[in-house]
């Protein structure tokens, strides 16, 4: 079901302030992206941008095509809502629903979007998304405790089962292990590459570790200068963007001279 | 002074030099107190002098002996603690007076019948009767601000924090919730007689229902507030977490952000519902007297606590039935702190026990 | 490569889930809306009916104007009685509120403090009809003694001349302050907890005791939250009514005395009205709603100063 992704001159306003300006890429499906960069340079931008979640903020604004399968994301009459649910989004910190139990949070997708189901059948979810979140064996027999109780890496492959729970298309990860020990960390990175055989990936990260372990290709953004907008400088396959890369701000990067 | 001579042995001897003795506080109350017990029974003076002499007597002598130990800047940082500790005993004074009063003089009054009675037949006789019918009005008219309140304020409160942030006519609304707080309560209820002199053409309306818009006009923007507070409280990732998984708007605010801060707005609906419970002023002048328990909010005037305690505080001076006034005036009030005060400890429990938990 | 290319509208799916959730949202938020313009009409409507009322009240004189010559006089000496007694009890009400908020803030171990915050509630949830009963028959006597003491030996001081109330502005004001006392301590208290732990502690470290620190850091830091405070206090003590309604035994728009120990006051324009609305009628109902409407004005500009500087020194902050 996984879903490629073609981004064309997209830039991203905040207000009138050009935050991102004309990317251009194209995300191959049941692969993993990485984005890269130094802060402040729009990953997260581009990122939540893939399924209109920037719109959240106040005065966000695009222009520009992005297409998932073809479909333009950007057309009139394209639901927001309905884009989200077809592209799944686990954020930097971990945020579990402190209302809700473990098996809640893993169905609140679906539940909260009032779809009917009936007791197996939401078993059956709870134990596939865990299951494929690397999380059942830890929290099979505490389903009804809340979320919230669990380690900081349990909490962020807990939301990461709750994204798989509804079975997206693609998966949008924002720094997912910023927050995380080198243990979780490299749990939830294992998740990852188990994950690709079905979803398409994109993960923002501030490890370049992290990027060349996980990723197939990798984007480097950077701003064009300070106080200018932040733009994709290099769009290459991982192991050409950390050996041979074609932009010297690249390898700058990568071999730790600057940000 | 005896302590004078007696301190800076006692402070060159020990490793502490230049501090009081642990113990100099309640050395120096002592002493105080003993001063002030025997200088008011000298003047013939009553407690009050004799505390009051003994204050003086304990902040100078901590002064003095502090100064002459530690130094003028000791002494003044003593000094000042002592007379900060003292406002606070002393802003608590009318607290414990007014608690023991009202519990001594009213507890005696309340009974089941008092309770139970209303003042039909019986006022003009000076026997019995009771605060049945107030009781009821009472919980009526606030139950009626509530209905009115509550709803409003909260969807006002969602509309600020969800959906107007940053707009001009969020701006516009939180500035007249402003203005709405320092309403006087005479005010709300000069609004509502003249909202139903236009209504009714009754040259002095009285009933229900105006009192229950008055007491919602004093009520909403305690609501708005609160439930602006506990929403914005509520941290934004949850709210990105519900969008990201196709949450629509409307479903993410009723199912995560208000269950999420659902302890503090039941804490703040509740304490708003019990700071109008004891409102008098506007229900004295929409709502009125009356003998007995009337239900109908669009008819007539409703008897409520505190119109009830008002009221009759005009008839304890009548020569033959005062004193049984004077016991209704004090088992009223009684009953009027305990329902108030329970809705606040209400509010507390349900604000400790309810809260989100998000401990690990 | 540009941004001509115009494939389908439609996500998959979406022609299905799309309508209700729209429906949902839009009705939701218009709920929301909705709500927030009813407080606005709300509120309008205070205003015009307290307008429409009171106005006709602009003719009264006489026997309309409560035996004033005209609405001025009438609602200037009210006015003037409403401010006395409320800046008296802002006056007792200050020190008072600063040292409690102290306690609360920085004197009081933090295990105390919090029930200490709790007692100072409470007092603001004592109804204000208890608060009346309580000062009329409990304090007002216990004060008398004071009163004839002061009236002895300083009635060459205009405040405390002329023939002693027990009943009198001096009392009713005290009342007023123990109920103005919460809110202004509340708001104290915030304040000084915002002051910079830095500033402090590095007064701490120059060697200050701690009286010290608190006029070293906390005062300068705080000084427009305590002006709002007390502003914000005077607001809540000019419309309270009940308290001064059963205390003060002022008749009529009362007297202008500077006296505080006196039944000859002035008398407060909530207090007024409380008393004389029950026999009231046809154009004196205007005149009452009218002294309503200037109590409102009064304390709206009050409460909008206090305000104003709250902000100010925020953003100063």
């Amino acid at each position: 079901m996984a879903k490629s992704i073609e981004v064309d001159n997209l830039d991203i306003y905040y207000g009138d302030f050009l935050a991102v300006e004309n990317v251009n890429v194209h995300i191959k499906a049941k692969s993993v992206t990485a984005f890269i960069g130094p802060s402040g340079c729009g990953k997260s931008t581009v990122l939540r941008s893939l399924n209109r979640m920037h719109e959240v903020i106040p005065g966000a604004r695009v222009s520009g095509n992005v297409r998932v399968d073809g479909q333009a994301l950007y057309a009139p009459g394209v639901d927001p809502v309905a884009v989200r649910r077809q592209i799944g989004m686990v954020f930097q910190r971990p945020n579990p629903f402190p209302t809700m139990s473990i098996y809640e949070n893993v169905l609140a997708g679906n539940r909260l979007n009032a779809k009917r189901m009936g007791k197996s059948e939401a078993d059956d979810i709870v134990e596939r998304s865990l299951r494929g979140a690397n999380l059942w064996n830890e929290v099979k027999d505490r389903l009804g405790k809340p979320g919230m109780g669990l380690s900081g890496g349990q909490q962020q492959r807990l939301c990461i089962a709750r994204a798989i729970a509804v079975e997206p298309e693609v998966l949008l990860m924002d720094e997912p292990c910023s927050a995380l020990d080198p243990i979780s960390t490299s749990a939830v990175e294992d998740l990852i590459h188990e994950l690709k055989s079905e979803y398409t990936i994109v993960i923002v990260t501030h490890n370049m570790q992290q990027a060349a372990r996980v990723s197939d290709d990798t984007g480097f953004f950077n701003l064009k200068a300070v106080g200018e907008p932040g733009q994709l400088v290099e769009f290459n396959p991982t192991t050409k963007v950390f050996s041979n890369p074609d932009n010297e701000a690249t390898e700058a990067y990568v071999s730790g001279r600057f940000g | 002074m005896a302590l004078q001579t007696q301190a800076p042995t006692s402070g060159s001897m020990s490793i502490t030099a230049g501090q009081l003795p642990r113990t100099a506080t309640p050395m120096v109350a002592v002493f105080a107190a003993a001063i002030g017990v025997v200088a008011g029974l000298l003047l013939g003076s009553g407690i009050a002098m004799m505390v009051f002499i003994a204050w003086l007597v304990f902040t100078l002598g901590l002064f003095v002996w502090s100064r002459t130990v530690e130094g003028s800047r000791k002494a003044k940082d003593r000094t000042i603690n002592a007379v900060v500790w003292s406002a606070f005993v002393l802003a608590m004074i009318p607290l414990v007076s007014l608690v023991v009063t009202v519990v001594v003089k009213g507890g005696p009054v309340l009974s089941p019948g008092f309770l139970s009675r209303d003042m039909t037949g019986f006022a003009a006789l000076g026997q019995g009767g009771g605060i049945y019918h107030a009781i009821m009005g009472t919980i009526m008219v606030t139950a009626l601000a509530a209905i009115i309140a509550v709803p409003i304020g909260i969807f006002t409160a969602i509309y600020l924090v969800e959906y107007g942030a940053g707009k001009p006519l969020a701006k516009v609304i939180t500035f007249l919730v402003d203005v709405m707080t320092g309403i006087p309560s005479i005010v709300a209820g000069l609004f509502a007689v003249s909202l139903f002199i236009a209504v009714s053409d009754e040259p002095l309306p009285r009933l229900g229902i105006g009192g229950g818009i008055a007491l919602s006009l004093l009520m909403l923007p305690t609501v708005i507030r609160s439930v602006e507070e506990m929403l914005k409280l509520v941290p934004n990732d949850l709210r990105e977490a519900s969008y990201a998984l196709g949450v629509p708007k409307w479903r993410t605010i009723v199912k995560v952000v208000l269950p999420t801060s659902v302890a503090g707005i039941v804490t703040g609906v509740t304490l708003a519902i019990a700071r109008v419970a004891g409102e008098t002023a506007p229900l004295l002048l929409i709502c009125g007297t009356f003998p007995s328990a009337n239900w109908n909010p669009f008819n007539g005037a409703v008897q409520t606590l505190p119109v009830y305690i008002y009221t009759s505080l005009s008839q304890t001076s009548h020569a033959k039935y005062g004193d049984i006034w004077t016991d209704r005036v004090w088992g009223a009030a009684l009953v009027l702190i305990i329902i108030v005060m329970a809705l606040n400890l209400i509010a507390r429990i349900i604000g400790n026990v309810f809260a989100p938990k998000t401990g690990r | 490569m540009s941004t001509t290319i115009d494939p389908e509208p439609e996500v998959e799916q979406a022609p299905q889930t799309k309508p209700p959730t729209r429906a949902g949202d839009a009705l939701f938020s218009g709920t929301a809306l909705g709500a927030g313009l009813l407080v606005i009409l709300f509120l309008a409507g205070v205003g015009a009916f307290l307008t429409i009322r009171g106005l006709p009240a602009l003719d009264a004189s006489g026997d309309s104007a409560y035996g004033e010559p005209n609405i001025w006089k009438f609602v200037g000496m009210l006015l003037v009685g409403t401010v006395y007694a409320s800046v008296i009890a802002m006056v007792i009400v200050t020190p008072l509120a600063i040292a409690l908020a102290l306690v609360i803030s920085h004197y009081a171990p933090k295990k105390l403090a919090k029930p200490v915050g709790y007692l100072v509630d409470l007092l603001a949830a004592v109804p204000s009809v208890v608060f009346g009963l309580w000062g009329l028959e409990v304090l007002a006597p216990r004060l008398l003694p004071l009163y004839k003491w002061l009236n002895e030996h300083a009635s060459w001081i205009p405040l405390f001349d002329g023939s002693v109330n027990q009943r009198s502005l001096l009392t009713a004001a005290i009342v007023l302050a123990l109920m103005a006392l919460p809110i202004v301590t509340a708001i104290l208290r915030e304040v000084f907890a915002q002051t910079p732990r830095a500033h402090e502690e590095a007064a701490l470290a120059l060697g200050a005791t701690r009286w010290e620190m608190v006029k070293l850091a906390v005062f300068p830091y705080a000084r427009s939250g305590m002006v709002a405070a007390v502003l914000l206090g005077l607001g809540r003590a000019l419309g309270e009514t009940m308290a001064v309604a059963m205390v003060l035994s002022a008749t009529g728009t009362g007297y202008l005395t500077a006296s505080i120990i006196t039944s000859e006051a002035p008398n407060t324009i909530a207090a007024f009205i409380a008393n004389y609305y029950a026999n009231a009628s046809g154009a004196k109902i205007n005149t009452l709603i009218f002294a309503g409407l200037a109590l409102f004005l009064l304390t709206f500009l009050v409460n909008f100063a206090g305000r104003w500087i709250a902000t100010r020194g925020q953003v100063k902050g």
